[in-house]
């Protein structure tokens, strides 16, 4: 499809967002991923899911994580979290080797993890009150940050009152109340529809602007990488050649900011989507792979297509 | 019902029912057992194996009140008419063991209002109250050793691992095996008693709260310890709130465990509470005392459920259960007296407070001008 119209090439840009990213790359490094990898003891011996794996994260930068199933994003955003040991490399925030999970890196996970005995208000609380903050003062952090995700007619619920994507919304409150370093999202809305998806999209790319906050944002959508992104990690999955998940490229997304959903069908836009297809489908073993071995199981006659 | 919304089928897979449905059912829930226990004893051809001899016969084992197999009685009359005697008559009767509800309900009505044959002997409330007294200390030490201690297992592995095998080797041993030896230690009164409860339930309980502990979805773990929980915080802070209600809906099952162990506990060492009751009026023949007696237990065993489970419901909010308006108004009665009790004592300590307060400030007046020590640290915004 997207052969078929003359795009530019993915790495030119212009000057304007060209300057952005030299200032970009100029500020302090917050997150160090040095040559990580990650190997399970399973049952049937060792299995590396994730080996090599390189990049920085600057200040105030807005990186997503692209791949293919099953190539260790899950995997490397654990580890970053603190919540899964690696097995080789090293990460280090701040200059400070990661040893296990901590409030200076938030995260929001794929799945609801809001705590169903507390409210939307306590739920946000939750972090201050464990870094020792008495309650009033916790309460009102808390309110601001819940009105800032629009959900202050909420600040009483619980989680069980709420849609997916207000769930989401409070536990992005969650994290930021904490103010942490940098903010780890694992597909926080992979599990919403496509409508409430775009807007999440929206909400997220204003509290960035906002708010002083470094995002590390893990995906499998094209577009939801490539819109909310500075810079995208494209991670591969195991091939015959490498068989473990393997760092492919990172890419400079040329599409200037502010992002909108209009930008989406830009010249720009459509010419890093076409690069990142390359690269996790490209055009190795996979087409092979794509056909199921299907046995015909309906009536001859009753053919679809 | 709002129109348009169909009604709640009767047998749908893990949904519930319209308040309406719930309440004929409770009711049927209640009647249904009720009809058929009737229907066997007040209808003359439902079973009624026996004979009740009403006028008796001379030369013969069958006198006025007596209670005898049907066959007996037909053969017994053939001889007594073959021998050119007046048979005897009788009415059909059930077995002895089955008395018909009214005789039941008389007789737990008698049951209260009989004074004690001896006099030093306890009136029957006063055998329940030592039967729930009993109970309650079983358990309830039961519960302060064996929550925490589940909690724990199920925490951390490197104690469940000390801890569970020595509670499963216990667990398979009977209680009441125990009781022997706890008299020889403990004495002939309650505390035997209260210690086979707490060996019956102790175990079990250990395993069970480890195992809903374990039980709690590891994701919010995880998310509290990327919020900064450690430790100690994750238990207090997560995993308590976290498997409460499931927690309690276990202390509920285990509750009706200790109700089954207390009559074999109330036989050991000087036998007491409701199962001496129980024993006394079954030795002495009168089963409709001893339907009495269970029924007691049974209806004491249903109120505390009923009880706790709609204390459950109000405590835990946030699982979004049903809360029927029967349970409402027993929760207004029931909350009616601790929260009286709670008011006067958040007043009490308001009043503490404030006395201390202007205490401080007298004294503070009347020391050197000092800066004051206590001081809010200071958080950015
Ligand atoms: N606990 C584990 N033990 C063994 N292997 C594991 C474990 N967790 C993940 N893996 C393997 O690591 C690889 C990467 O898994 P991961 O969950 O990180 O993929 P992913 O990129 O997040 O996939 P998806 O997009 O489907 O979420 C997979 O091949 C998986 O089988
Ligand atoms: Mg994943």
């Amino acid at each position: 499809m997207s052969d078929v119209l003359a795009l530019p090439d993915y790495t030119e840009m212009d000057p304007a967002v060209a300057a952005r990213f030299v200032r970009l790359k100029q500020r302090p490094v917050v997150l160090e991923v040095d040559r990580v990898g990650k190997t399970y003891a399973s049952a049937k011996g060792p299995t590396t899911a994730l080996a090599d794996v390189s990049f920085q994260v600057h200040r105030r930068e807005f990186i997503t994580v692209i791949g293919a199933s099953g190539c260790g994003k899950s995997t490397l955003i654990r580890m970053l979290a603190g919540l899964e040991p690696y097995t080789a490399g090293s990460i280090a925030l701040d200059g400070k080797p990661v040893s296990g999970p901590g409030p200076e890196r938030g995260m929001v996970f794929q799945g609801y993890t809001l705590f169903p005995w507390l409210t939307v208000t306590r739920n946000v609380m939750f972090g201050l009150r464990m870094a020792g903050m008495g309650d009033d003062e916790a309460r009102s952090q808390a309110q601001q940050w819940i009105e800032l995700v629009g959900l202050a007619r909420f600040a009483d619920a619980y989680p069980h009152q709420l849609s997916g994507g207000m769930k989401q919304r409070v536990a992005i409150a969650r994290a930021l109340a904490n103010r942490p370093r940098i903010l780890l999202m694992d597909e926080p809305f992979g599990a919403l529809d496509a409508q409430t998806r775009s807007q999440m999209q929206s909400y997220l790319l204003q509290i960035w602007e906002n708010v002083n906050i470094t995002v590390l944002f893990i995906t499998h959508d094209l577009d939801e990488a490539i819109l909310l992104a500075d810079r995208i990690v494209v991670l591969g999955a195991p091939t015959p050649g490498i068989p473990h998940g393997h760092l492919m490229e990172i890419i400079d997304v040329p599409v200037p900011h502010p992002r909108s959903a209009e930008q989406l069908l830009s010249p720009r836009f459509l010419a890093t989507r076409r690069r990142i297809e390359e690269l996790i489908h490209g055009g190795h073993a996979q087409s092979t792979s794509d056909k199921l071995p299907m046995i015909k199981m309906t009536q001859a006659g009753d053919e679809v297509v | 019902m709002t129109v348009g919304v169909p009604a709640t089928p009767w047998f749908a897979v893990r949904r519930e029912l319209a308040p309406r449905q719930r309440a004929v059912l409770a009711l049927i829930a209640v009647l249904l057992p009720l009809a058929v226990w009737s229907a066997v004893s007040y209808v003359p051809w439902i079973w009624h194996p026996m004979m009740m001899v009403e006028r008796g016969a001379e030369d013969s084992y069958l006198k006025p009140g007596t209670l005898v197999e049907h066959g007996a009685f037909v053969r017994e009359n053939q001889r007594l008419v073959s021998a050119g005697q007046v048979p005897a008559t009788g009415v059909p009767a059930n077995p002895v063991f089955l008395p018909a509800p009214h005789l039941v309900a008389i007789a737990l009505y008698q049951a209260f209002v009989t004074p004690p044959r001896l006099r030093g002997d306890p009136w029957l409330h006063q055998s329940l109250w030592q039967s729930i007294q009993v109970i309650f200390w079983g358990f309830t030490l039961s519960a302060l050793v064996g929550v925490p201690l589940g909690v724990l297992c199920g925490t951390f592995a490197a104690i469940a691992r000390v801890v569970e095998p020595f509670v499963d080797f216990i667990r398979y041993m009977p209680a009441p095996a125990f009781g022997a030896l706890m008299v020889a230690i403990l004495g002939i009164n309650d505390a035997p008693k209260i210690a086979v409860i707490f060996i019956g339930t102790f175990f079990q309980m250990v395993l069970v709260v480890a195992n809903t502990t374990r039980q709690l979805d590891r994701a919010l773990l995880e998310a509290a310890q990327t919020l900064g929980a450690r430790n100690r915080q994750l238990v207090t802070s997560v995993i308590l709130p976290g498997i409460m209600p499931n927690l309690y809906s276990d202390m509920r099952v285990l509750l009706g465990w200790a109700w089954t162990y207390l009559i074999v506990a109330e036989l050991i060492g000087a036998t007491s509470g409701i199962s001496y009751f129980i024993n006394r009026q079954g030795k002495l023949l009168n089963f409709a005392n001893v339907y009495a007696g269970i029924a007691i237990i049974g209806m004491i065993g249903l109120v505390t459920d009923q009880i706790l489970s709609a204390l459950g419901r109000a405590l835990f909010p946030w699982q979004n259960q049903p809360v029927g308006a029967v349970t409402r108004w027993a929760l207004a009665i029931i909350g009616f007296v601790p929260r009286v009790v709670l008011r006067t004592v958040a007043r009490n300590r308001a009043e503490y407070q404030r006395s201390q307060a202007e205490l401080l400030a007298r004294h503070r007046a009347a020391a050197a001008p000092s800066a004051p020590h206590v001081e809010r640290p200071e958080t950015p915004p």
